[in-house]
């Protein structure tokens, strides 16, 4: 056997190991996205489907009808104000939760981490209708514990300034569990000797948390951070299941904006802009967070 | 006493912690065991009075939801074990076999990962529709026969293993597909694990794209026909519960036991990725 006909054997053998994936990413995955791409300058809508010789292009009159649409800049504005506050609790949930069973001194270390874990693989329907119950301003335990602290009772639900909130409680309890494994590998690639060293120099817990925690655990922000983002930017069951968009629009997404358009109405010409324009919006909000956290570590 | 303060205080946040996370699926458990009205009684119940399983008879008789269970666990199980193969033949052409245009090829998959799902989602709609398999399990299948992250997680894997392991098999005369069969995929079984993990939980808990591919509710999968359930039954706390109940076990079960390979995953993923 020669090298010469061993190597062609080999890149034969790659190509034919290869083919399946990439005949279906690219079928059901490329395709789709350039179609969207190109849907989403046409007029594509009901009648379409039917008789496709109705499309028409209509070059960028979708995206001008998007951003001008009030509909749209609400759905944004819920779907910002999930990202821009329930980003960072989340963040906080996760990494408190993380310092905690990494304690030196907290035993039982692998129950508590598992027991914080379980909400992530949960599934999100069935979660969402659960905290719609325990939401309810008068049966739901949220209120019942609440009210022992002398707060409320809450109209989680029902209110329009307390619907948002209440998807955040419900996301964050969901998903905290997941950064926080994320959070406890990175607190537990700190080397020691760092903390002994700020110990000998006579910083207290606080200083050591500060100045040797917070800045070794910078790379795993930022991977945090843009994952969450990428994540929250894209919500859609939380509020489908537990608030339908309501009261008064108060929880509509993006995405579920998208949905309604492209698979209620059938304005899928439509529905695609939007979500080209979101895709962009991400990027963007990306760029910005990456470049934020980069010049963070720097200084 | 410097000692005991600080661990104590430890202790009680890690507890609190757990009581605040477990709340509300030991609540979902106990009210889906409460008769009819209970968990709507003022103030609220936290166990039932009398322990009872009419709600889950009337999902298995009444609401016919086996034959949702029987669906979603018909498309999470061949999708786990399709995408497997597919990603794994993938995975380990890139690590370990030589060909022009490996790299480039690599570079446009992984940089396909940016892209969110929903910009393809009204066309994927249609060819589905233009194939007939809306409203099909196949329908339902086709976006997670092969994924991008599993490609990288197994190729990133497949490294590892030596190049003299392969070339010896290929001096004996071995076939490419033999080796790959005998020889990688033995090796590749932590991975494969932990990825059929991944795959079991994500496609069991998938919602939106089920949701739109599927219309008719004998075809429905656990988490659409639950969401469809709670607009005709949004009174009956204690039957979605038991409806809830039935959807997260299965997920949480496969959890427990496969724990330590999915949270290898998580971090492979975070750390590499």
């Amino acid at each position: 056997m020669s090298h010469m006909t061993s190597e062609r054997r080999q890149a034969r053998a790659a190509w034919g190991f290869l083919a399946p994936a990439l005949v279906l990413i690219g079928v059901f995955f490329f395709v789709p996205v350039l179609a969207g791409f190109v849907m989403s300058f046409t007029d594509f809508d009901i009648y379409a489907i039917g008789s496709p010789d109705t499309i028409r292009f209509m070059g960028f009159e979708n995206y001008r009808q998007v951003v001008t649409d009030p509909e749209f800049w609400r759905a944004l504005r819920n779907t910002l104000y999930f990202v821009v506050v329930g980003g960072p609790l989340s963040v906080i949930a996760s990494l408190s939760a993380a310092l905690l069973v990494n304690a030196k001194i907290a035993r039982f270390k692998g129950l508590f981490r598992t027991i914080y874990f379980l909400p992530v693989v949960t599934t999100m329907v069935a979660v969402a209708i659960v905290f719609r119950y325990l939401l309810h301003p008068k049966y739901g335990l949220v209120n019942q514990a609440l009210g022992f602290l002398h707060v409320g009772p809450i109209d989680w639900l029902g209110d329009p300034h307390w619907s948002m909130p209440a998807i955040v409680l419900l996301a964050v309890w969901k998903n905290f569990g997941y950064n926080m494994l994320i959070f406890i590998a990175g607190l537990q690639s700190i080397p020691e000797d760092l903390y002994e060293a700020a110990e000998l120099d006579g910083a207290s817990a606080r200083d050591r948390f500060v100045h040797v925690t917070l800045p070794s655990l910078a790379p795993t922000f930022l991977f945090v951070g843009v994952m969450t983002m990428i994540g929250q930017f894209q919500i859609f069951a939380e509020p489908y299941v537990m608030t339908q968009g309501g009261p008064l629009r108060s929880t509509v997404s993006v995405v579920m904006l998208m949905y309604e358009q492209g698979f209620r109405w059938w304005r899928m010409g439509y529905a695609t802009a939007i979500a080209f324009v979101l895709f962009v919006i991400m990027l963007i909000a990306t760029l910005i967070q990456m470049r934020l956290q980069g010049e963070g570590r720097k200084s | 006493m410097k000692r005991v303060l600080p661990s104590l205080f430890v202790h009680t946040l890690l507890v609190l912690g757990a009581i605040v996370t477990l709340t509300p699926l030991l609540w979902m458990v106990s009210a889906s065991f409460m008769p009819a009205g209970q968990a709507s009684s003022f103030p609220p119940p936290l166990l039932p009075t009398r322990p009872t399983l009419e709600h889950y008879v009337d999902l298995f008789t009444r609401l016919n939801l086996a034959r949702d269970f029987a669906n979603s666990l018909l498309v999470t199980v061949s999708v786990t074990l399709f995408s497997l193969i597919v990603n794994s033949m993938a995975g380990y052409a890139f690590a370990k076999l030589r060909f022009s245009g490996r790299e480039a090829v690599f570079r446009v998959l992984v940089s396909a990962m940016v892209i969110p799902a929903q910009v393809g989602m009204m066309p994927l709609f249609l060819m589905v529709k233009g194939m007939g398999l809306v409203n099909t399990p196949w329908g339902v299948m086709i976006p997670g026969l092969a994924g991008v992250f599993g490609i990288f997680m197994i190729r990133q894997f497949a490294q590892s293993i030596p190049d003299d392991l392969l070339d010896a098999a290929r001096i004996d005369g071995a076939s490419e597909w033999r080796i790959y069969w005998n020889i990688v995929m033995p090796v590749l079984k932590p991975i494969l694990v932990t990825m059929a993990t991944f795959s079991f939980l994500s496609s069991w808990n998938d919602f939106m794209w089920p949701l739109i591919v599927l219309s008719d509710d004998s075809k429905y999968t656990l988490p659409v026909a639950l969401a469809n359930l709670v607009g005709e039954h949004v009174q009956d706390t204690e039957l979605m519960m038991a409806g809830s109940v039935l959807t997260v076990l299965p997920v949480l079960a496969v959890f427990l036991v496969m724990q330590r390979s999915y949270i290898q995953g998580v971090l492979m993923g975070s750390v590499k990725g």
